[in-house]
């Protein structure tokens, strides 16, 4: 019989050597004339277990990890002997780490072979498209409203009611437009999913596109993630090949068809509109809203705009029903989250959860503090536009309108884990240097502001009129905050500002006077 | 290691006109372009323009946007190195200077000799195995010394 033992090929493992494992034990196998199949996978996100290699088993999947070549035989030993290994993680599903989340995005993400349609039948793959289909347009967006699933790129605008707003506009032509240039520091959700389970990210376009009328979708994903374009390319041709997409959508009436483009290096272009601008072939510059691209989009036409993750939920959606999306989560915050643990961390990775839990516990309990060993000092939650939190607001939950009430934002749900080696005047120098470096120019707070800001924090750390020049900044975030076209200028204060009200003594100032929460 | 075309008008024409039928077809262009000689020769601008009937001003402008786009040939290999918060708390920022310092070279340049460009990246998605970097297109994570120290020395090679 056929041993069956599975690789992942996501970018985070292969990162960390998986090629190298899996020729490694297909070698191994060669050797002692044993019959295996290699299933290349996304991660399950566990990324400090990564390389992490499975074996199917007659109790299901068992884990290995990390492991490096010179452990294959070992481990073939180990499954087909049932000797132990020091890397032996036991049954997949039992690890306490992925016991704990609440997998509905990701409920395939590292089980699956992410090149094969067929798997994606098999573990509940279109479920959602037939459910659509049945219930035509209008009843697939109110049920996506009654979700109340919220833009998960970071605005939390709600999906459904930009849907309902494409759906009534009226034009010759309409378009999907899928936002995959996800280029937050310590997020890799979006590349994730792509490169593990591209398939459903391809049913939430279908969807999208009959839910409102359109027939055209992009997927615009960032040059930085070539293993993501190569999965999904592929995904799009073999969902091309199955009848999915083209002329007569599984069998239906609807045509819809999409396609990849590749973004060139600028962050900007994540937010909406620049990221329109590139797709029409022009500097990603920033348009000012409105009108709203559900009104004119790309090209001018009707367009939904969502980000991966909120597209790649839509089929789990509509597949289980709207309301057991909504009975997960807190507040106006419902469903679930990917919260993508990185940077100084113990248990780096992908976790998946209702919101709700706090911050304390994503850091402390779920990443196990930092891999230095060293105190956790600060936290950057939600990208380079986040704010950086320190332990004293530990308890906030991790939810939109929580961090917002605390001055942050959970964005794209990344949280960055710093020790207490960290200098948050630097922190805080580099979200002002990185907006200067990918300002788009349009508007002079973030273009100019940026680069004041930078030389103002240099001066401040140098002690020159400390006082003042803290003023100074502390009025240059207000008019970049307030006078900014989009995001990037709007939203580099909350990591500047953050930095400097809760760790002054970096800066040169008294000290903060927050107390740690218990 | 990428092997890259010479500067060929002929060859660029053929490229150009390969993409131009696409909606919004001016970096798949550029893409390509660059995918096949390296990089984007400024004496591509006005055949674009052309193609695509904009002004060689709106071409240069969008070339010069991007990051991504380079308007000479890179050296033989790219060594792209991130910055962002994720690898800086990581450690990444040490690890960038003590590249610079062993290539005597800084970030956004080419090595002496033109062995190998080094570039800045914000951020390849590799946060939760950081300091990360890509050689080529290759990616490596969980970078310490001795792991830029092993890529420095295939680049040199």
């Amino acid at each position: 019989m056929t041993l069956r033992l599975y690789v992942p090929r996501d970018a985070g493992a292969e990162a960390v050597g998986a090629v190298d494992v899996a020729v490694a034990l297909a070698a191994a196998a060669d050797r002692r004339g044993l019959d295996i199949e290699i299933v290349r996978t996304g991660s399950r996100g566990l990324y400090w277990l990564e390389p992490m290699v499975e074996a199917e088993t007659a109790d299901g999947r068992i884990g290995f990890g990390p492991v490096t070549p010179v452990d294959a035989d070992g481990i073939l030993d180990a499954v087909v002997g049932g000797d132990g290994h020091a890397l032996a993680l036991g049954p997949v599903e039992a690890i306490p780490w992925l016991k704990r989340q609440t997998r509905l995005t990701f409920a395939r993400c590292g089980i699956v072979d992410p090149r094969s349609i067929g798997d994606y039948g098999r573990h509940g793959g279109w479920k959602g498209l037939a459910r659509t289909l049945a219930l035509g347009p209008e009843e697939t967006i109110e049920a996506v409203v009654h979700s109340g699933l919220r833009g998960r790129g970071g605005a939390g605008f709600p999906t459904g009611i930009k849907w309902r707003t494409v759906a009534g506009a009226s034009a010759p032509q309409k378009y999907v437009v899928c936002n995959a240039d996800e280029g937050d520091s310590g997020t890799f959700a979006d590349r994730m999913i792509m490169e593990g389970d591209p398939f459903t990210l391809i049913e939430g376009m279908i969807i999208a596109g009959i839910a409102v009328g359109a027939t055209k979708g992009y997927v615009y994903i960032r040059s930085e993630y070539p293993h993501a374009i190569v999965a999904l390319e592929a995904a799009i041709a073999a969902a091309r090949d199955a009848g999915y997409l083209g002329m007569g959508v599984a069998g239906s009436s609807h045509i819809f068809d999409m396609e990849v483009r590749v973004g060139a290096g600028a962050y900007v272009c994540g937010e909406e509109t620049s990221l329109l601008e590139s797709l029409e072939g022009r500097r990603g510059v920033v348009r000012a809203k409105p009108p709203l691209p559900a009104h004119k989009g790309l090209f001018g036409r009707p367009t939904v705009i969502n980000n991966v993750i909120s597209l790649a939920t839509v089929p789990a959606i509509l597949a289980d029903g709207a309301e057991r999306y909504r009975d997960l989560g807190m507040g106006r915050s419902r469903g679930t989250m990917p919260i993508q643990l990185a940077g100084n961390v113990m248990r780096g990775g992908l976790f998946e959860t209702a919101f709700g839990v706090t911050l304390g516990e994503i850091v402390d309990d779920i990443g196990g503090g930092t891999f230095t060993g060293r105190p956790v000092r600060a936290v950057q939650v939600g990208g380079p536009l986040g704010a950086y939190f320190p332990r004293a607001l530990f308890d906030t939950p991790f939810d939109y309108e929580s961090f917002a009430a605390r001055d942050g934002l959970i964005g794209h749900g990344g949280v960055v884990v710093f020790d207490d080696s960290v200098d948050m005047a630097k922190q805080a120098r580099f979200a002002m240097e990185f907006c200067a470096i990918e300002s788009c120019g349009k508007c002079t707070p973030c273009r100019i502001g940026s680069t004041r800001g930078v030389e103002t924090i240099d001066r401040i750390v140098r002690g020159e009129r400390r006082d003042e020049e803290i003023e100074v900044l502390s009025d240059l975030c207000n008019t970049l905050k307030f006078g900014s076209l989009c995001a990037l200028g709007g939203f580099t204060p909350y990591p500047v500002m953050s930095a400097l009200t809760h760790f002054p003594e970096d800066f040169g100032a008294a000290p903060g006077r927050l107390v740690a929460a218990e | 290691m990428p092997a890259f075309l010479p500067w060929s008008a002929e060859r660029a024409a053929e490229i150009i006109a390969s993409e131009a039928g696409r909606e919004g077809a001016l970096l798949p262009i550029l893409h390509a372009l660059q995918a096949a000689f390296g990089y984007v020769d400024r004496a591509a601008e006005p055949l674009i323009a052309d193609a695509l009937n904009l002004t060689r001003a709106e071409v240069h402008g969008v070339v010069t946007f991007y990051h991504d786009f380079r308007s000479e040939p890179a050296g033989k290999r790219v060594l792209r190195l991130c910055r962002a918060e994720a690898c800086q708390a990581a450690g990444g920022d040490a690890l960038i200077d003590h590249v610079e310092q062993r290539l005597g070279t800084s970030i956004g340049s080419t090595a002496p000799g033109g062995m190998v460009t080094l570039e800045a990246v914000y951020c390849l998605g590799l946060c939760a195995t950081a300091p990360s970097a890509m050689l080529d297109g290759r990616v490596v994570g969980r970078l310490d010394v001795a792991g830029v120290d092993a890529l420095l020395d295939e680049v040199e090679r």
